[in-house]
């Protein structure tokens, strides 16, 4: 099989997608030219297959174009709209929330929306405050929207197919740091369910659940404790709305013991909700405390120093997966 | 512009049917039977009569908190409405919604709003949808003066107007939101003189004349089913009463102001106009009346005879597939 990066394979699904139907189209900030395309290249080369009407470069207005995304998808169309990091999602926020998640639901079933929203999530790059958030536990958190976060480029384009052929509203986060990586990627067209999480290394001792790049950074940590004897079994959810419980909850019964590392920030976040449901569901497998490891609650710094201090780490992981195996 | 007697006379028939739904929701209200809040649309009839007789089923208006105008206007059936504000089963949105996300999208009206300039990108969105889809629809935006003190008016000014949008932007100015007079809340002179910085035509209209008020938008309706972009159109109006039902009004304009105000009344203005050019006789207007009266009386008995959802209908309808 052919290797694509985690970029050409997103690339790929849309092109796929807007071959195959002539109501999906693209809105965002410089998708046009900027990089030859896209902020982080994704959209490159788009603009010359698919024409400037369906890839369309938008204002600095994301209100009114994640509104008009919204209006657009439940009058006939299927927009993917581009918020150009999650971290901007502030000053559109109603139109998301308010609007997209709460349009089919509040009109008693008589419109849908399918419309997608990606954006782009995470750290390492020293982007500071403002451009290296993940955030996805607060839309996973009001209802009406589906949270996707892909970890490889075979994940990636699976699920943005299933993404804009789902009929209701999709926010899928795009890590930065993992557009370079390359991975096994068909060409045909396929779907990914939601709802399905990815056993993505099989074993015995330790339940570990991780996203995006904290699932690579999980796989590191679980091959070096391999050696000392300890094996951990590294779960993908993939999608964080809907969540594959199941997958989740029958691992902590075959190892009794969870940890969850999310780049998101700590508090309130996606860590906790695994947590709890572990807890309810799982209660008396547990042979320890069910371990979150997440970014502490403090906005992401600047300095490679102090941004390496507070994203989660393969030490980190080892740290606590050694702390709880003795239990 | 002359004008057909059919359509002069439905112009009040609908304006009254306004009037009456909206002064019967107050007494219910009152009574307990409509949980929630209410927004009363009394007063400012004329505007949403007046733009609404210009468009067809399938062109599309995004509404306000004060939707229930809106919604008559477009042609949505009271007896549903009515049962949608009593929290039915049978009410357009599973009584899911309430009065301020009421919404009949098999006439195009894509719902009443609950946040302030919320409407205007997604008439935007409607607009974008209808002009990527290549038809001659249009789609009308309602709003008030308080929605032009938030970012979303410019930006879905700036995006329609950029992207030449069938939207047609209809500023409600009342001359208040809540308790807040324009002249505390807005710099500009006039609202229409925003959409000169965004290059979108504008003009300013007597929101209580029914017929000057149809006459503006059916130019801005023309020139965007021909593809010539965005007006916006600013009808100046009032509203009789309460930014909300039970809130004590005289805490921020008086009496007077509002008796000052009933005298412009567009219903009265329109019946004196009909009997004036012998449009209608004074008993072809009262039958008028009787029939709104059993129209509203229908629907509050259909409200009153139709079933609650089921409790656990409250889990529904979040999404189209929920993969649970």
């Amino acid at each position: 099989m052919r290797k694509l990066t985690f970029r050409e394979a997103v690339r790929e699904a849309i092109i796929q997608e807007m071959q195959r139907d002539q109501t999906v189209f693209m809105m965002g900030e410089d998708i046009q030219l900027f990089y030859g395309g896209g902020p982080f290249a994704v959209t490159k080369g788009l603009v010359k297959e698919f024409g400037p009407e369906r890839i369309r470069d938008t204002p600095i207005s994301e209100s009114a174009f994640i509104g008009a995304g919204t209006a657009a998808a439940s009058t006939g169309l299927r927009p993917i709209v581009e918020i150009m990091c999650a971290d901007f999602f502030g000053v559109c926020m109603d139109q998301i929330y308010n609007q997209a998640a709460k349009m089919r639901y509040m009109f008693g079933g008589q419109t849908k929306v399918p419309l997608v929203i990606r954006t782009t999530i995470g750290a390492g790059l020293s982007a500071s405050v403002h451009h290296s958030q993940c955030l996805y536990s607060i839309f996973a958190h009001v209802p009406g929207l589906k949270v996707v976060v892909p970890s490889t480029p075979y994940d990636a384009k699976g699920l943005l197919i299933t993404a804009i052929r789902d009929d209701d509203p999709v926010m899928f986060f795009e890590h930065k740091v993992l557009y370079s990586i390359e991975g096994n990627v068909p060409e045909e067209p396929y779907m990914i369910p939601f709802g399905k999480a990815d056993i993505k290394k099989e074993g015995d001792d330790i339940t570990l659940v991780a996203t995006a790049r904290m699932l690579h950074v999980a796989l590191a940590a679980a091959k070096k404790l391999e050696e000392d004897g300890i094996s951990l079994e590294v779960i993908d959810p993939r999608t964080i709305v809907p969540l594959d419980k199941q997958t989740i909850v029958s691992s902590v019964k075959k190892t009794s013991r969870i940890i969850i590392v999310d780049e998101d920030y700590e508090r309130c976040g996606l860590a906790s909700e695994i947590a709890a449901i572990v807890s309810d569901e799982a209660f008396d497998y547990l042979d320890a405390p069910v371990k979150r490891i997440a970014t502490p609650n403090v906005p992401i710094p600047f300095s490679p120093v102090l941004e390496k201090y507070v994203i989660p780490s393969e030490e980190k992981i080892i740290k606590v997966a050694k702390e709880i195996i003795s239990r | 512009m002359i004008l057909e007697a059919s359509l002069l006379k439905e112009f009040y028939r609908r304006m009254l049917l306004i009037r009456k739904f909206e002064y019967r929701v107050k007494d219910l209200f009152v009574e307990g039977k409509i949980p929630g809040f209410v927004h009363l649309y009394a007063g400012e009839e004329a505007v949403a009569v007046g733009v609404c007789a210009n468009l067809r089923r399938d062109d599309y208006v995004t509404s306000t908190h004060r939707g229930h105008g809106h919604c008559i206007a477009k042609g949505a059936d009271v007896k549903r409405m009515m049962a949608e504000l009593f929290g039915k089963r049978t009410g357009y949105c599973k009584g899911k919604g309430g009065s301020m996300h009421i919404a009949d999208f098999s006439v195009g009206m894509l719902g009443a709003n609950g946040m302030v300039g919320a409407g205007l990108p997604l008439a935007t969105g409607a607009g974008l949808s209808i002009k990527m889809r290549g038809t001659d629809q249009v789609a009308v935006c309602f709003f008030g003066d308080g929605a032009v003190d938030q970012g979303t008016f410019h930006e879905s000014l700036n995006l329609a107007s950029l992207w030449k949008l069938p939207v047609i932007f209809v500023c409600e100015n009342n001359s208040y939101f809540e308790s807040t007079h324009i002249s505390r809340h807005l710099s500009a002179k006039t609202v229409a003189d925003f959409a000169a910085a965004y290059r979108v035509p504008s003009v300013t209209v007597d929101g209580n004349d029914v017929v000057a008020v149809h006459s503006s938008v059916e130019e801005a309706v023309e020139r965007a089913r021909k593809g010539q972009g965005p007006m916006l159109i600013e009808c100046i109006t009032y509203r009789w009463e309460g930014h909300e039902e039970g809130e004590p009004w005289t805490t921020y304009r008086t009496m007077e102001e509002v008796e000052e105000w009933k005298k412009k009344d567009p219903i009265k203005r329109h019946g004196g106009l009909l009997l004036e050019k012998r449009v209608s006789t004074e008993e072809e207007i009262k039958r008028i009346e009787e029939q709104v009266d059993a129209e509203i009386k229908e629907a509050v008995k259909f409200a009153e005879e139709s079933p609650w959802p089921k409790p656990e209908e409250a889990l529904e309808d979040v999404f189209v597939s929920p993969y649970y």
